[in-house]
């Protein structure tokens, strides 16, 4: 560090003009007179113009209030450009918003239009402190050091650091809490052999012969209302949800297994098997499934395969027949894990 | 094309669609929910088969039986045609991913005309009567769970469509009217899968139906809902009206008094 440097002013600068280019560090320029401070008709106006401000805000104020209180919170109004909104929030919100906008308005106003605006420089002093007080600090450093003798007091030293290092171990136990590993959850659904499928939000079991070619139902397993607990409820939803549409089987290129379809009906995983969304956007004409989160695209007359998209995986198929009654069973559980991909499924 | 043909058979043709109304008339009052075929005069047959031959045959082929420019029309039901004609997705304009929607070219006769005669090449679905299409008594928060499990994936939450892949795209529902939800449910058109009275029921389709007719009153207490189409326009208009005022404020408080 230079010593004969003036620490107030930048490096490279010497009576505040950059020594190189003779360019002013700080320019200021000449100061401009307003309009207020010469004449003093234009103050009495701008102090007119803060005060109004002030005033306005007052009576919007009290305004919100009486409107809170007076308007009917039932009745509508039509405003241009707003379109039909409720009267006594937008009589409320208006004026208390206007209310509050003004105070800041008029103080913005009375500092730029009225307050001193001469330009000043705000001195700053070094941040190093002088080289006498660091070796000074350092001393008394050196000096604690010694006077706690971890030096020779060796079994001191090596518990100290042995419960130092021991003190982040409770905190990484308590990640567990976390919550149990999902184990096989995230390869299983309660799809099984004999589940009736039902239809989502009115679970009535469904009749093949009810299946017209072209229909959609978005289903869900009928055990589904066995499960009681809210969030266990979301969650198996959340995986056994399918969707069921009927196909000319003249249509049908390949399926995931041999005879998983009854006469054209086939069922697949409504959960998009990229980050998981719920799809049945279902185009009956190119039996495409769309994804409207990311576009991947699957063809359920195709074995559910990726047309386009980012998913890297088909959709997962359930194969299905019917009971005695003619009601459409599932024949067994998924045969793939359903949904996105996770870490362990490799 | 067809506006101001004058048919020889013009008394015949208003005593059939006299009859017609009279049936639909009929299954209004009958309380079986069953959907009954209307009651259909020859004549009616006739007049909407000379006019399939003339506005349809080309795409569809002489007998409806389909040909390469356009699908079979065997069994598709008096529904189908009704809706297709009526909202003016037919006659189409040319080939394409989808027949816009646009004004209809025919007249109600002529419509139950056409309707009429391709429901005698195939049983298919027929045009729900006025008591299919009551809603009065409809559930109407059943019909808001139905419409966002069945309908609101491609139609939207709030009903104004939606993208379908390959430039397609899933009409709004803003100008729909009961009986063309109604019929575009049962006969599934174009790319939308079928809902069939026997797996989505009639009260099921009616409360459906209801729920659309509230999101069509577009009630919006909180102001204008541009477009409700959701965080894409609340976003363009926070970004640009929003963010534009606070820098405007801004550059009123940076800039120097005069």
């Amino acid at each position: 560090m230079s010593h004969d440097h003036n620490e107030l002013e930048p490096y490279g600068a010497k009576d505040g003009v950059d020594v190189v280019s003779g360019v002013p560090v700080f320019p200021m320029g000449e100061h401009q007179l307003r309009r207020a401070d010469i004449d003093p008709k234009a103050a009495k106006r701008a102090e007119l113009q803060v005060a109004s401000m002030f005033g306005i805000s007052a009576i919007c104020l009290l305004g919100a209030v009486i409107s809170y209180v007076v308007v009917s919170n039932t009745l509508f109004i039509n405003v241009p450009m707003v379109g039909k909104v409720n009267a006594n929030h937008f009589s409320v919100g208006t004026l208390f918003g206007l209310g509050i906008f003004l105070i800041g308005a008029g103080a913005i106003h009375w500092a730029k239009k009225l307050m001193p605006d001469d330009e000043i420089v705000q001195e700053r002093h070094s941040l190093t402190s002088a080289p006498e007080e660091r070796a000074e600090v350092a001393e008394i450093y050196k000096r604690g050091a010694a006077e706690t003798g971890i030096g020779e007091r060796k079994i001191i030293r090596r518990t100290l650091l042995g419960a130092l290092s021991l003190f982040p171990l409770p905190l990484i136990v308590m990640l567990r809490d976390l919550g149990p590993m999902p184990g096989t959850r995230l390869r299983e659904t309660i799809w099984d052999e004999g589940i009736h499928l039902v239809t989502d939000a009115t679970y009535r079991k469904i009749k093949a012969t009810d299946m017209q070619i072209g229909t959609l139902i978005n289903a869900v397993p009928e055990n589904l209302l066995e499960v009681e607990h809210e969030d266990e409820n979301l969650n198996e939803r959340g995986k056994a949800s399918i969707i069921l549409v009927r196909l000319d089987p003249a249509d049908i290129v390949s399926q995931q297994g041999e005879g998983w379809d009854y006469q054209g009906i086939v069922a697949y995983s409504k959960i998009c098997t990229h980050v998981g969304c719920p799809i049945s956007l279902y185009q009956q004409r190119t039996h495409h499934l769309l994804c409207p989160c990311h576009q991947s695209t699957f063809d359920l007359s195709d074995s559910g395969n990726v047309v386009f998209g980012p998913a890297a995986r088909r959709m997962p198929q359930l194969p299905i027949t019917v009971d005695g009654e003619g009601y459409l069973v599932a024949t067994s559980g998924f045969q793939e894990p359903v949904g996105p991909s996770f870490w362990e499924r490799g | 094309m067809a506006l101001s043909r004058r048919h020889p058979a013009v008394l015949a043709t208003v005593i059939g669609v006299a009859l017609g109304t009279m049936g639909i008339a009929y299954a209004a009052v009958d309380s079986s929910t069953k959907p009954k075929t209307t009651l259909v005069s020859q004549t009616q047959v006739e007049e909407g088969k000379a006019l399939f031959i003339e506005g349809c045959s080309s795409c569809h082929g002489l007998a409806g039986q389909g040909t390469s420019d356009g699908p079979s029309l065997i069994g598709v039901g008096a529904a189908s045609v009704d809706f297709q004609v009526s909202t003016g997705r037919m006659p189409g304009v040319g080939p394409g991913i989808q027949a816009p929607k646009k004004k209809a070219i025919y007249n109600e006769t002529e419509i139950a005309a056409l309707a009429a005669y391709v429901a005698t090449l195939g049983p298919g679905p027929a045009i729900p009567t006025a008591e299919l299409l009551d809603t009065s008594g409809a559930e109407l928060a059943l019909g808001g769970e139905l419409f966002r499990t069945n309908c609101a994936q491609c139609h939207g939450v709030s009903g104004r469509g939606g993208a379908l892949s390959e430039g397609g795209v899933a009409p709004s529902l803003m100008d729909s009217d009961a009986k063309n939800i109604y019929q575009a449910m049962i006969s599934g058109p174009q790319n939308m899968p079928v809902f069939s009275d026997t797996t989505l029921p009639v009260e099921d389709k009616q409360a459906i139906i209801a729920y659309i007719e509230q999101l069509q009153k577009g009630e919006n207490p909180g102001g204008n809902g541009l477009g409700r189409l959701g965080p894409v326009t609340e976003g363009l208009f926070i970004w640009v009206v929003g963010l534009g005022a606070l820098l405007a404020v801004a550059i009123w408080i940076g800039a120097k008094a005069k």
